[in-house]
């Protein structure tokens, strides 16, 4: 990781082009270094943040001032960070009495900045949580004393998940887990805090601005989403091929311990709806043999969505895994306890991220646990279900093959869609869509939760999810619109996007039909369209023009009198 | 050590604190002598100091120097 210098260099970089992302700065302490670090770490991950920094120690005036900087600056991400030290100082001061209700009523001033923040602008809001100072006046007695500091700020920081999980556009930045990782002794030099109200050391600088910035990047829909998995002494202790069956170790003794723990690692990263891959140089049925017979596995077959097994290069056959998966190489984390497969994939494909996993299994996981590689700001019903979709893909792959002309293989799928506007029912998984989908996204808007349920509710918009459903299994909500009334006559399409698992099926005549039908219900003549080109949606480029839109001053343009339907597999339910 | 070898390795951190291989400083140079010496940069100048010669400044120690001779005292009392 860059230290402070090597970030503030950034700054000094040629920022246009970046992704502009509007971040206000709220700070009880010196918040110099950690704008400079936010910024330069920003760099690093193609991310230009325009940073407003409120004034040393004014988060209340700025957030209770409507007419403050802080809401004429509309920031798209609010960072609020009020130190532990600063709330040490206003425990200090309060009444003995009170101490007891001290966390209460500093969750209380929370949700009332949280309420002003969100009730006067359209912004998410990072707050960081609060990292443990224990005054020692009762000693581990603290632990049985409500009204002892540490005892109201371990509170302060359960009452923060809370608010955290009902609130929508509140997300929590782990400060205190990062101090429980390294130390407060490295998080906090006593020298500079007291000659420059600076909280944070400068070592931890940039692992505070890398955690925040992974938030960020969730947020803006940049996040991992599959694992490929070597097998011999990653997953499990030994070489399968040469040791066999008996002598690899996995299980509870030994080494073999490290290797279990890992797995069920990996296991609740798939339940999580991370998709999970293997790539190894073996043969396939030795490869698959521990599997199937080892008792002491904790990943079956069932738990990997594609598995390649063979001689072929790792770079071909994560090539291939990519196919089959058609998510972005950004999106995946290549584990393998060999330095030279790891260089090899890392210099041949672009994007992907390769661990430089520990020489010692034993480390695996206290490595990868410091990464946070799979940071999220959703999780839905259907995450647990996406390994199946994926193997059903890999099946019908196999039977695409056997089709020489397309439109027979699409009628012998008997595919089916629901078509309805968004509800309560579908709206986590439709924010969650507009979050993940990157390539078959026209305009590439992320909407939460809550924007979803505001625009279901107003009379501006019509909206629609798709499922599409086949004989080999069910997608479940794949894609997504939500036209705006421009005027009486113009519909203007915000948002047209799909996962990728269902690309060439003819969804998007499907949809076309759909909300041509819905104008013409409705008296509205014209559909507009616009394509905002990101470095991932080259495949949508010619979506409009495909579709028999015409171009006219930056916008596409579809008169739907003269519309015919067009051709279609798929039936609606 | 000798002054001018702690003095020629403080100019090494200098320059790559702030970023500027022009930047020379002498034991009578003071903070308004050197451009983007600010208060900010001084905290970052201390902590690069104390790591390179591994030690550690009280916060006596940071408020008390006047100029760059009074921070090598406080270096070589250190041990240096």
């Amino acid at each position: 990781m860059k230290d402070l210098n090597q970030l503030k260099k950034n700054l000094k970089k040629d920022f246009s082009g970046l992704k502009m992302i509007r971040v206000a700065l709220l700070c009880d302490s010196a918040s110099q270094f950690l704008v400079q670090c936010l910024r330069g770490a920003g760099f690093e991950q193609e991310l230009n943040l325009e940073i407003y920094e409120a004034d040393f120690d004014q988060v209340n005036q700025q957030v209770f001032d409507l007419s403050s900087e802080l809401y004429q600056y509309q920031p798209d991400i609010v960072i609020i960070f009020n130190s532990s030290h600063k709330l040490l100082l206003s425990y200090n001061k309060t009444k003995t009495d009170k101490y007891s209700s001290f966390a209460s009523e500093q969750i209380e001033l929370i949700e009332s900045i949280y309420t002003s923040l969100t009730d006067n602008l359209q912004t998410k809001i990072i707050y960081y949580n609060y990292t443990e100072i224990d005054d020692s006046v009762f000693g581990n007695y603290s632990c049985k004393n409500s009204s002892s500091f540490l005892f109201q700020l371990r509170k302060l920081n359960y009452e923060l998940i809370v608010l955290a999980s009902q609130k929508a556009n509140l997300y929590i930045c782990d400060l205190s887990s990062i101090q429980n990782s390294v130390g407060k002794g490295n998080v906090f030099q006593s020298s500079i805090y007291v000659n420059t109200e600076m909280v944070l050391s400068i070592d931890i600088l940039p692992q505070v601005a890398a955690r925040t910035l992974d938030i960020i990047n969730a947020l803006n829909g940049k996040f991992k989403k599959c694992i490929i998995l070597d097998l011999d002494n990653t997953i499990w202790g030994g070489i399968i091929g040469d040791d066999g069956l008996e002598n690899i170790q996995i299980g509870s003794l030994g080494i073999g311990k490290a290797f279990t723990e890992f797995q069920y690692w990996i296991k609740k990263l798939k339940h999580r709806g991370i998709i999970i891959a293997v790539c190894s140089k073996n043969t396939e049925s030795v490869a698959k043999e521990p599997f199937e017979k080892h008792p002491d596995m904790v990943l079956k077959l069932d738990d990997i969505s594609v598995f390649i097994a063979n001689w072929e290069t790792k770079v071909d056959n994560i090539h291939q895994i990519q196919q089959i998966l058609n998510i972005g190489f950004d999106s995946m984390v290549f584990l393998d306890d060999n330095p030279f497969e790891r260089n090899m994939v890392r210099e041949n494909i672009p994007g992907i991220c390769v661990p430089e996993l520990p020489e010692d299994p034993a480390e695996y996981l206290e490595y990868l646990y410091k990464l946070n590689l799979f940071e999220t700001v959703s999780v839905s019903n259907e995450d647990a279900e996406r390994t199946k979709l994926y193997q059903i893909e890999a099946q019908r792959a196999v039977v695409q093959k056997l089709f020489t002309n397309e439109n027979d293989f699409l009628e012998s799928l008997n595919m089916q869609s629901v078509v309805q506007s968004f509800n309560k029912f579908n709206t986590p998984r439709v924010a969650q869509l507009s979050q993940r989908s990157n390539q078959y996204n026209l305009r590439t808007i992320r909407y939460t939760d809550n924007d979803i349920e505001q625009i279901s509710l107003s009379e501006d918009y019509f909206t629609f999810a798709f499922t599409l459903e086949d004989k080999f299994g069910d997608h479940g909500l794949i894609s997504m619109l939500i036209l705006k009334k421009e005027n009486n006559s113009t519909l203007f399409i915000e948002t047209w996007l799909m996962s990728c698992r269902v690309l060439k099926r003819g969804m998007e005549n499907l949809v076309l039909n759909t909300i041509v039908s819905k104008a013409h219900e409705n008296g509205f003549t014209t559909l507009k369209g616009e394509f905002i080109p990101t470095s991932k949606n080259a495949l949508v480029e010619n979506h409009y023009k495909d579709l028999g839109f015409e171009y006219n001053n930056g916008y596409w343009l579809l008169d739907v009198s003269n519309y015919k339907n067009k051709a279609c597999f798929i039936s609606v339910k | 050590m000798d002054r001018s070898e702690i003095l020629e390795q403080i100019n090494a951190i200098f320059k790559d604190t702030l970023d500027n291989d022009e930047v020379t400083v002498a034991e009578t140079t003071i903070a308004a002598d050197v451009d983007d010496w600010d208060s900010l940069t001084h905290i970052q100048l201390v902590v690069a100091i104390e790591k390179h010669f591994k030690i550690k400044f009280t916060s006596w120690d940071i408020q008390s120097w006047n100029n760059v001779g009074e921070m090598m005292n406080t270096i070589q009392a250190k041990g240096i």
